[in-house]
């Protein structure tokens, strides 16, 4: 290392199989609650910002209370993540979750899936694969490193 | 009731501005998000420590989260903005792809993480992908 300037590397963080956990609920919490609020929303009457109530009395249906209840674990998870994986690590997963999405609309709904479509599932997955081949975390000098950070 | 949408057909100047305003905030908002949890540390060691509260308060106490929070709603609502005068087709796609790479820039320059090779390769795949499978 030279004298008078930090230097900063990538550790060989390997994540452990909670924490591959914890990224799996980033990318499937965000796409389901939004999927679940879409499908709550289309099934209700038109609201008109006139009627204010209504738009609260939405809140309790069921889809959009249980897209409500992902959105928030999509929040913990990724606040979670963020706490021990850098950003760029962690952003890709959510990503990710698109293509879940994608996949379960094909095979579960049998949507159909355009050839771009198809392409960009193909290139998630690809630069999804290369960050995770990566260590998780930008190694920080001891001093940086706050409390209850592992080192 | 609706409404017809009287509003003029935005330029492309400006609709490249509604859309430079959502990926700016967002961007903002995930930094500022991301500095806050690593100044935290470790949740889950928290949590082993002091318990589901203790990790509750350790992140309601942090600034440097609600300055997050704040920059991310700020984003939701350029959202919003923009999707009063644009299609959702447009936007959508363009905001969530470019904002992986602007997030891959502001993580190097002001969280100072290693965005290596990989990282950028990584980042312009899933920016890509991202387009062609929201578009």
């Amino acid at each position: 290392m030279r004298k008078g300037k930090i230097q900063i590397q990538m550790a060989h963080h390997k994540l452990a199989p909670r924490q591959y956990l914890i990224l799996l609920l980033v990318a499937v919490c965000a796409p389901l609650g939004d999927s679940c609020l879409s499908r709550g929303m289309t099934h209700l009457e038109p609201i008109s910002l006139a009627n204010p109530a209504t738009l609260i009395g939405a809140v309790f249906t069921p889809w959009i209370a249980l897209g409500i209840a992902l959105l928030i674990a999509f929040f913990a998870s990724y606040l979670t993540a963020l706490s021990w994986a850098d950003l760029t690590y962690v952003l890709p997963a959510t990503a990710f979750g698109n293509v879940i999405v994608a996949l379960l609309a094909r095979f579960w709904l049998h949507d159909a899936i355009s050839v771009e479509r198809w392409a960009g599932i193909v290139l998630i997955t690809l630069g999804v694969s290369f960050v995770a081949q990566g260590p998780s975390l930008t190694e920080r000098p001891a001093s940086a490193v706050p409390e209850g950070q592992p080192r | 009731m609706n409404l017809p949408n009287s509003a003029p057909h935005p330029g492309p100047l400006a609709a490249a501005a509604m859309i430079a305003a959502i990926v700016l905030c967002s961007t903002a908002g995930e930094v500022f998000t991301a500095a806050a949890m690593k100044s935290i540390g470790d949740l889950d060691l928290i949590r082993a420590r002091s318990g589901l509260k203790g990790a509750i308060r350790a992140v309601l106490t942090s600034p440097l989260f609600f300055l997050g929070v704040g920059f991310l709603a700020l984003a939701f609502f350029s959202l919003l903005l923009a999707l009063n005068h644009l299609n959702l087709s447009l936007v959508a796609p363009a905001s969530a792809s470019l904002t992986l790479v602007t997030n891959a820039i502001a993580g190097k320059i002001f969280l100072k993480e290693n965005v290596d090779r990989r990282r950028w390769t990584a980042a312009i795949l899933v920016c890509i992908g991202v387009y062609l499978l929201a578009h």
